[in-house]
């Protein structure tokens, strides 16, 4: 990918350190991200991969063991400082997880809940509409906005849950493994939406799949036992890796 | 391959197996259902001639065919409406407080040993608490005085009767709505935090709705529990021959359940039947209130699937 000008830092990591109780599960990751980028973080499993991925907006804070070492900045504010208030910052970071995860609510109210919690004041039906189109949804839901979103499939749940997400205009979003629970057709919607997010948004994706990783990001990071070994453009990476661990990975020597 | 030498074929004895735990399951069933079925015929057979929309109007008397429910019917509705509005309050909001928002460490599992073992004091037990804490108020009378506009101490009243009863049940209803909170999965949780929703909006709105099914069956259980309690409502001292119904929360009161062991424990046989009617009425309001209870839950799963 070719950047025009020197892009604005989004999110950087400063010799960051993740720990469950004794156990370190992130040791000393230093990297940035710039505006409208997507990253993809790849990495066998128990790698720290989704670890760091829930730190950017203080998902772990939720896990009672969990510690916290070095520095997160945001926009260049430490959000693990004092005066940071996570609720705002989840507003502006925001995260699709795993297995989809819709509200037992109608898709309309999926989507407006959040902006109604956070004091949105504009118009809720051109937001359901808005959002529904920016993550591929719309045409398959429009006539039934008042359904459960649980009627919807595996892979439209995924794209609502994503849609949700948009509605509260974040500036980047944090995707887990988004396809792990997809089928390949959903899986390769979801990939064209995430590709269409990249005009707005700042993507940072985990994925255990690195065909996906090379289809869908810019650069792409290697984690292997906590350590970040390699961060760089992803066609470099996936061609002319600069670590043995790396190759390893990538050629399915390991993981 | 052989199967049979990766295998050992025991199919008639494993069918046979299967069929006997079948049968097993069916007779512990069995006991309690016919338990059930004889002791409610019996009550039928003997209360249902004594049964009559005037049994409902009329005080206790002397005679037996001019014996009545009413004042114990009306108490015990006022005890139970009264408890369950302090208790499902109460009880759902300390359960928010230990599933959702203390940290779960070593202090929370004490709370939780505490909240244990209340559930299993004996009820005789709250009654004498209620008595002094209540009733008396740690004061050697009972005449009341009034404070910032509450009369105190209680009295042999109606609230003295909620509260104790409030705090017989409260334990159930606490430990009942905790295992539905639990039961809400997390990933309903993360789901709200990570559109920067706060603690409240998430449990106002996500949390509630979903446990809200097994919280009602908890009020369900606490509800027919406090109804059906004599011992702690006998020891707080409750009336057992009243002659009029009560009109404020201060007025003393019997309840059901009393009424029905004052009659039982009567010499004359025809105590015995206005015994059993009242049993059947009893019986009626609780079958009601749960019927009540069970419509709201299905109500609650409906929009839940919705």
């Amino acid at each position: 990918m070719k950047n025009p000008v020197i892009p604005r830092t989004v999110l950087e990591a400063r010799n960051l350190s993740i720990h469950y109780g004794d156990s370190a599960a992130v040791s000393g990751v230093s990297l940035k991200i710039p505006e409208r980028e997507v990253l993809a973080i790849i990495g066998p499993s128990g790698c720290g991969k989704s670890t760091l991925l829930r730190s950017f907006n203080r998902m772990n804070d939720f896990i009672d063991s969990c510690r916290f070492e070095g520095e997160l900045l945001f926009e260049g504010v430490n959000i693990y400082g004092p005066n940071i208030d996570p609720v705002e910052l989840r507003q502006r970071i925001g995260m699709v997880f795993q297995r989809p995860n819709p509200f037992p609510k109608s898709i309309r109210a999926n989507i407006t809940w959040a902006p109604r919690m956070a004091g949105y004041l504009g118009d809720y039906d051109e937001l359901v509409e808005r959002t529904l189109r920016e993550a591929a949804l719309w045409d398959e839901s429009k006539d039934k906005l008042d359904k459960s979103a649980l009627s919807l499939s595996g892979g439209q749940q995924q794209r609502l849950c994503i849609a949700r997400s948009l509605a509260m205009s974040p500036e980047v979003l944090l995707m887990d493994e988004p396809c792990s629970a997809l089928d390949p057709i959903a899986t390769g919607k979801i990939e064209e939406l995430i590709r269409g997010l990249r005009e707005q948004y700042t993507v940072v994706i985990v994925t255990h799949n690195l065909q996906q990783a090379g289809r869908i990001s810019d650069r792409t990071a290697f984690m292997y036992q906590g350590d970040l070994i390699e961060i760089d453009q992803t066609d470099r990476l996936f061609t002319q890796p600069a670590k043995k661990k790396t190759e390893d990975y990538i050629t399915g020597r390991f993981g | 391959m052989n199967r049979s030498q990766h295998f050992q074929d025991r199919f008639t004895q494993r069918h046979r197996k299967d069929r006997l735990f079948k049968s097993l399951t069916k007779v512990a069933m069995s006991i309690g259902f016919i338990a059930l079925a004889i002791l409610l015929t019996g009550i039928l057979i003997e209360g249902l001639p004594w049964l009559s929309w005037d049994f409902l109007d009329r005080y206790p008397s002397r005679t037996p065919s001019k014996a009545g429910f009413k004042a114990a019917f009306w108490g015990s509705l006022w005890v139970i409406g009264l408890t369950t509005l302090m208790t499902v309050p109460i009880g759902v909001a300390g359960a928010v407080y230990l599933e959702e928002y203390s940290a779960k460490g070593r202090f929370a599992k004490f709370i939780e040993l505490l909240i244990s073992n209340l559930a299993g004091v004996p009820s005789i037990l709250y009654g004498m608490l209620g008595l002094i804490a209540f009733v008396r108020m740690f004061q050697p009378t009972t005449d009341p005085t009034t404070f910032l506009g509450i009369q105190v101490p209680f009295g042999r009243s109606v609230l003295a009767g909620t509260c104790t009863l409030s705090l017989l049940v409260l334990p159930v209803l606490t430990i009942a709505s905790r295992e539905a909170l639990k039961a809400v999965p997390d990933s309903l949780r993360l789901a709200a935090f990570g559109l920067g929703a706060t603690r409240w909006q998430c449990v106002r709105h996500h949390v509630l709705p979903s446990a809200a099914p097994g919280i009602l069956t908890g009020v369900v259980l606490s509800i027919s529990r406090a109804l059906g309690e004599t011992a702690p409502l006998v020891m707080m001292g409750a009336l057992t021959y009243v002659a009029f119904t009560p009109s404020t929360v201060y007025d003393p009161f019997t309840a059901m359940p009393i009424q029905i062991f004052n009659w039982a424990s009567r010499p004359q046989p025809e105590f015995q039947s206005v015994a059993a009617a009242g049993i059947i009425v009893l019986l009626a309001v609780l079958l009601g209130m749960n019927a009540v209870v069970v419509l709201l839950r299905n109500r609650a799963e409906r929009s839940k699937a919705a």
